[in-house]
């Protein structure tokens, strides 16, 4: 359920809304509507919509609906609510005669359809019409089902009449109140209290939820809706990280938590059949990235499911931009998954029109969450619709990506990073060890090591080592990069390991590790530091990195004069 | 929780509910000394305090409340009777 509270809510509508888009919304019940306004106006604030509401009397939709001359029809509304509730309709249903009851949705259904003409005999709005909420009397039990004249039978078929008659009256659209009383139970929803002494069949609890589903229409009616989803791989699409873990390590399909990821993919794949677009941003390797994509069984999307593929190693923002560029769509009208709350928080802060749904940490209740959301809220669709993936598909020139982003030296300075760098000591053995059992991609030489051998490393006099840590404002990323120096001679300083995990990647650790080294290199009197790239099928995000930082190509060593080294460009201080 | 205690978290929902942070509630406090109380408010007042407090009215109290000090003998009764 949306967090936030209707007392919020109600205080929204102390507030300014000088500048929103305005719509008129009438709301007709033959119940207590004035908190369900209240709620509906609050809410339609937060997504900076001023609303205008007509809330007619306790019980006057036909007084209203059938007089040309009400108030409904000089307000001129945009749309029109009806809220009929199931409560009353119960109520009709004890004094309708046995021998009418199997008729009893038929009936009502017809007279909701002579609701919804005449308002639209006199205007041209468009209707929201509340579904019923399901709720049996258990006189039958459960044998309510089997029976036509039980209320749960009737009640059920009326919510299919209204779904039939939308279809065909093209200004009518449904809210499914009935969707959200079985998603929140009924204990949620409804207080006998409230009804019996205000006539309010929907608590205060459940009304922002409410109140969103009806401002998620009317925003869809503005037009503003979601066009595309822009997914992340490592650890959103899939459980582990291909780089490290490869094909055969990532999560994915039936089993364990490889399941959960297989159902947010059926379900983003759903959305792509209906004409969502899926483009893909992540922080890989080309290659690499679309390896399973090509080649894992189990893969529910397919690359012809993705319209645009961007795995290089920018900052998110940039490629982001990019995507929306290529598409040629608002920003507005994307929403960016990713499981990685720095991502996160940097397009969040760069692009802020975007929607970043802020995803639980636990993988399995990604997809509950995004359900929860309703972000695909729309007023049409057609066939056309269905085909859009496809004529999105293209190819994104990707020299055109490497342009940077003016402000992402804004955006790093504005993280207070913080790193230090320490020998290794004997609390960290274990962590440094298996960092180097991990790493894959950032790793220059990729030397394992066990638990004994960095002991031993520690302790012996021809090695320097250096573990790094880094915190920034939204938490501690704990140990993320593992240095050892060799004791060439008393001239030179070997890096014999340099790894370092890629969720800290791009954000100028990279430079504060080379001046540490070569900080360190000064203090113990040496005058060159010598680097070594080796190549594996993993790692070649890093074969240009000790150029990129400073170092001289010589033969197939990278060398550093510490006379003339100058120092790295970084963000994040010590 | 003693009879302040359960005054001053009172206070806290009456500011809240009614968006005014000068209110200040004493058993003695009827609808008639707070503008906005009408029945309508009523309703959500109650249903706060219910959440605020983890207790419920039954109707015949929400209907017959007389002042805040009743309120505050019924919230300090659910308490004792949990």
């Amino acid at each position: 359920m949306i967090s936030i509270l209707f007392n919020e809510l109600k205080k929204n509508l102390k507030k300014e809304t000088t500048g929103f888009d305005v719509f008129n919304l009438a709301v007709l019940g033959n119940c207590s509507t004035q908190h369900l306004v209240t709620a509906i106006k609050g809410y339609a604030y937060t997504e900076q919509l001023a609303l205008t509401v007509f809330d007619a009397d306790y019980n006057q939709i036909e007084a209203q609906a059938l007089n040309s001359a009400s108030e409904l029809y000089s307000f001129c509304p945009d749309a029109v609510l009806l809220y009929i509730c199931t409560e009353r309709l119960y109520e009709d249903f004890c004094s309708t005669d046995i021998s009418q009851r199997e008729m009893f949705a038929r009936d009502n259904f017809e007279y909701i359809k002579f609701c919804w003409a005449q308002i639209n005999s006199r205007i041209m709005t468009k209707i929201i019409q509340f579904s019923f909420v399901e709720v049996d009397d258990r006189v039958f039990g459960n044998y309510a089902n089997k029976t036509n004249i039980s209320f749960l039978y009737q009640i059920k078929k009326l919510n299919y009449l209204l779904m039939e008659g939308c279809q065909e009256n093209k200004n009518v659209y449904l809210v499914d109140l009935n969707h959200i009383n079985s998603i929140y139970g009924r204990k949620i929803v409804f207080d006998c209290n409230l009804y019996y002494i205000a006539k309010m069949p929907l608590t205060t609890n459940i009304l922002p939820e409410v109140a969103k589903q009806v401002v998620d229409v009317i925003k869809a009616f503005k037009g503003l809706v979601k066009k595309c989803v822009i997914v992340d791989l490592d650890n959103t699409l899939w459980g582990g990280v291909i780089g490290d873990d490869g094909l055969n390590g990532i999560q994915i399909g039936e089993l364990g938590l490889g399941h959960a990821f297989s159902e947010l993919q059926k379900w983003l794949k759903e959305l792509k059949n209906r004409g969502i677009i899926l483009a893909v941003c992540s922080k890989n390797n080309e290659i690499t990235a679309k390896e399973p994509f090509t080649n894992h069984p189990d893969m529910i999307l397919q690359l012809q499911d993705i319209a645009i593929f961007v795995a290089n190693w920018d900052d998110k923002a940039t490629n982001i931009m990019k995507i929306q560029q290529t598409l040629n769509i608002g920003m507005d009208s994307i929403v960016f998954i990713d499981d990685n709350p720095f991502e996160r928080n940097l397009v969040r802060s760069l692009i802020p029109e975007i929607t970043i749904p802020e995803l639980p940490v636990d993988p399995a209740l990604y997809l509950d969450y995004l359900k929860e959301l309703n972000l695909f809220e729309t007023a049409s669709f057609s066939d056309s619709d269905k085909d859009r993936a496809r004529q999105y598909q293209v190819e994104i020139n990707r020299t055109a990506l490497l342009n940077q982003f003016g402000s992402y030296d804004d955006y790093l300075i504005g993280l207070d990073m913080v790193a230090t760098a320490k020998p290794f000591d004997a609390f960290q053995y274990p962590r440094i060890a298996q960092l180097s059992q991990r790493s894959n991609q950032f790793n220059l030489r990729t030397v394992r090591y066990i638990e004994s051998e960095i002991e031993k490393i520690s302790q012996d006099d021809d090695y320097l080592t250096i573990y790094f840590t880094l915190t920034d404002k939204y938490g501690d990323y704990g140990l993320i990069s593992v240095v050892i120096l060799k004791k060439q001679n008393h001239n030179t300083l070997f890096i014999e390991t340099w790894l370092m995990s890629c969720r800290v990647l791009k954000r100028g650790m990279e430079e504060f590790i080379v001046n540490k080294i070569i900080e360190i290199a000064r203090e113990n009197g040496f005058d060159h530091v010598v680097g070594e790239y080796l190549k594996t099928p993993k790692n070649s995000m890093v074969a240009k990195i000790y150029e990129q930082m400073g170092f001289a190509s010589v033969g197939d060593k990278f060398i550093a004069d510490l006379k003339t080294f100058k120092q790295n460009k970084t963000f994040i201080k010590e | 929780m003693t009879r302040e205690d359960v005054f001053q978290e009172l206070n806290e929902v009456f500011q809240d509910v009614f968006d005014d942070e000068t209110i200040s509630v004493n058993d003695s406090t009827t609808s008639k000394d707070i503008e906005d109380w009408d029945s309508l408010e009523h309703i959500n007042l109650v249903v706060s305090i219910e959440k605020r407090f983890k207790m419920k009215f039954t109707m015949g109290e929400i209907t017959e409340m007389k002042n805040v000090g009743e309120m505050v003998n019924i919230i300090l009764d659910r308490m004792v009777s949990k």
